[in-house]
């Protein structure tokens, strides 16, 4: 019984999807190029900027520095066995400029940033602000949408960057005070295994492409949601939830593509 | 009627899924009016001052405004005529990270690019004119209700459009204040030449300032005329609006599937839908 309901429930998910896929893909290309739009202002998109990089940054900064911890500590334990310890500074920084560093700064933005976002375009078009600018000639596209779209895409790379840095840091911590690994030595097999464009620039990259996942997801959500309190709610939960999972998803295919 | 017809609507139709909200509404505006439009709750009125400005878009019917079908119109021209129109929300719909001031300004800055004192000129006039200079640097969430409604009705009238639309000016504003903003309403419309339109179901307070009033019920236009003579109306519908009185031709109550008794008493199917 329950499965003969699985398949009709399933085509009728999809059908319901794929419109929304359509109209949120159209939300997200009037709201990039919403840059050329006269109420675009470079002022609201360095506020946001701003708003986004305070508010996630002391966090990025604590969990990258456990991150990195962590992995000094795991890293030697695996490496200890095949008396490869000086790869240890090599582990450390691949484990988070390929993947650590842009997948965990995209999470850490959704749950942080991503909800605060939905939940403010919600509640703005809950309480008829969006109305009200459309009344008063200024589309909310320009004005709310797409400085904050365009924060999303400038900020996570940068906390990335900051992320790897300071995970980097805690790995050091733990791998040459803690265990006694060489500190010349983990600075320089780190050195020179680490490729500027194969290691570091695809992480930047894909941390681009999560920034613009997360937040094209925060946006839509609160765009979309139902104009009451409890739509609200709703829209900030399934926000933080379809981002990670859309990050999650994405990091597979975009590692599957970039990876050499 | 005479005048140039400033706003027209013709049959215009509107559902909201299976809902039918307005069944073919027609209304004429003349330039400089004050029209008022009174009808039951959930009965279609902020509905159709949305269609009226573009928001929303009838699935049958035309909407002239200023000599322009807004059905025909793209983005661009539809933009470009709602800077000379104003709206007063239902609820406020102030923006709650401004002041205010910056409420009131936030329209002037978006379309103009004014000197900052002239700006601040021109919004604590229209703050004044609302009794609410004092009250410029204060937040939304430090307004009462009825303080935000007054300032959204600055914010409103700053860019002096020549069609403003009132969504229940009224609601929740004391004696004293219903009167003063009547009056304004009323000066405000004359000084600026502009029209306007006005939702409401202060029957008294409306009709000492509005030229022409229709009544909307069941999704159509039920009677329409100057106050005098819609006070004065023979038909049922309209004495039975403006006297308040609950048994008539106007349902007080939202179309349901079954009558009371059952819906109360009744046996459903499990996982019916109410
Ligand atoms: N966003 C919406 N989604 C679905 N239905 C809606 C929506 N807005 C309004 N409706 C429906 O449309 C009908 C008309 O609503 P409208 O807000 O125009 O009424 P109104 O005359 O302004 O009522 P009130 O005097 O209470 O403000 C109502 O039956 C309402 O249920
Ligand atoms: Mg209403």
């Amino acid at each position: 019984m329950a499965f003969m309901e699985f398949i009709p429930n399933l085509g009728r998910r999809t059908l319901r999807t794929v419109p929304n896929l359509g109209t949120a893909s159209r939300f997200l290309l009037l709201s990039l190029f919403a840059v050329v739009n006269r109420h675009f202002s470079i002022q609201q998109l360095l506020k946001q900027v701003y708003g986004f990089g305070v508010r996630s940054l002391l966090l990025m900064m604590v969990a990258a520095f456990f991150t990195g911890m962590v992995l000094g500590f795991q890293g030697y334990y695996a490496l200890v066995r095949f008396g490869a310890t000086s790869a240890l500074g090599t582990l450390v920084a691949l484990s988070l400029l390929r993947e650590l560093g842009p997948v965990l700064t995209a999470l850490l933005f959704a749950g942080r940033a991503g909800s605060a976002l939905t939940a403010e375009i919600s509640s703005m078009k809950a309480t008829e602000q969006l109305s009200a600018m459309e009344m008063m000639a200024v589309n909310p596209l320009a004005w709310v949408v797409a400085p904050r779209l365009w924060a999303g895409i400038i900020v996570v790379p940068i906390l990335c960057v900051i992320f790897d840095l300071v995970g980097i840091f805690g790995g050091y911590l733990i791998s040459v005070p803690v265990l006694g690994v060489d500190g010349g030595t983990f600075w320089a097999q780190m050195q020179s295994n680490v490729a500027f464009s194969g290691d570091i620039l695809t992480g930047l990259f894909k941390a681009l492409c999560f920034g613009l996942v997360v937040t094209w997801i925060a946006a839509w959500q609160g765009y979309a949601a139902q104009p009451t309190a409890e739509g609200v709610g709703n829209a900030t939960t399934i926000s933080v939830v379809t981002a990670s999972l859309a990050v999650l998803g994405l990091d597979f295919i975009l590692t599957a593509f970039l990876f050499t | 009627m005479a005048a140039e017809a400033l706003v027209e609507l013709e049959n215009v139709h509107f559902a909201r899924g299976p809902h039918t909200v307005l069944d073919g509404v027609g209304l004429r505006i003349t330039q400089g009016a004050i029209v008022s439009i009174m009808g039951a709750s959930g009965g279609g009125k902020t509905t159709l001052l949305n269609l009226m400005a573009g928001t929303l878009a009838p699935q049958a019917g035309r909407i002239r405004v200023a000599g322009q079908d807004l059905q025909a119109l793209n983005f661009e021209d539809l933009y470009r005529l709602r800077r000379r129109m104003g709206m007063l929300f239902q609820h406020s719909a102030l923006f709650t990270d401004f002041s205010a001031f910056e409420n009131v300004a936030f329209p002037l800055r978006r379309h103009f690019r004014l000197d900052e004192s002239v700006l601040r000129k021109l919004v604590l006039m229209k703050l004044e004119a609302v009794g609410l200079r004092g009250a410029a640097g204060l937040m939304p969430a430090e307004l009462s209700g009825g303080m935000g409604r007054r300032v959204a009705l600055a914010r409103a009238m700053v860019m002096d459009p020549m069609l403003i639309f009132y969504d229940e000016p009224f609601t929740g504003l004391d004696p004293i204040s219903v009167g003063i903003i009547a009056t304004l309403i009323r000066r405000l419309n004359d000084a600026l030449g502009a029209t306007s339109i006005l939702v409401s179901h202060d029957v008294q307070e409306t009709f000492s300032i509005a030229d022409y009033g229709y009544i909307l019920a069941g999704g159509k236009i039920i009677a329409e005329g100057t106050p005098d003579a819609l006070r004065t109306s023979d038909s049922e519908l309209a004495r039975q609006f403006l006297g308040g009185k609950p048994d008539g031709p106007v349902p007080f109550h939202y179309p349901a599937k079954d009558d009371y008794a059952t819906a109360l008493t009744g046996v459903w199917a499990a996982g019916e839908a109410i």
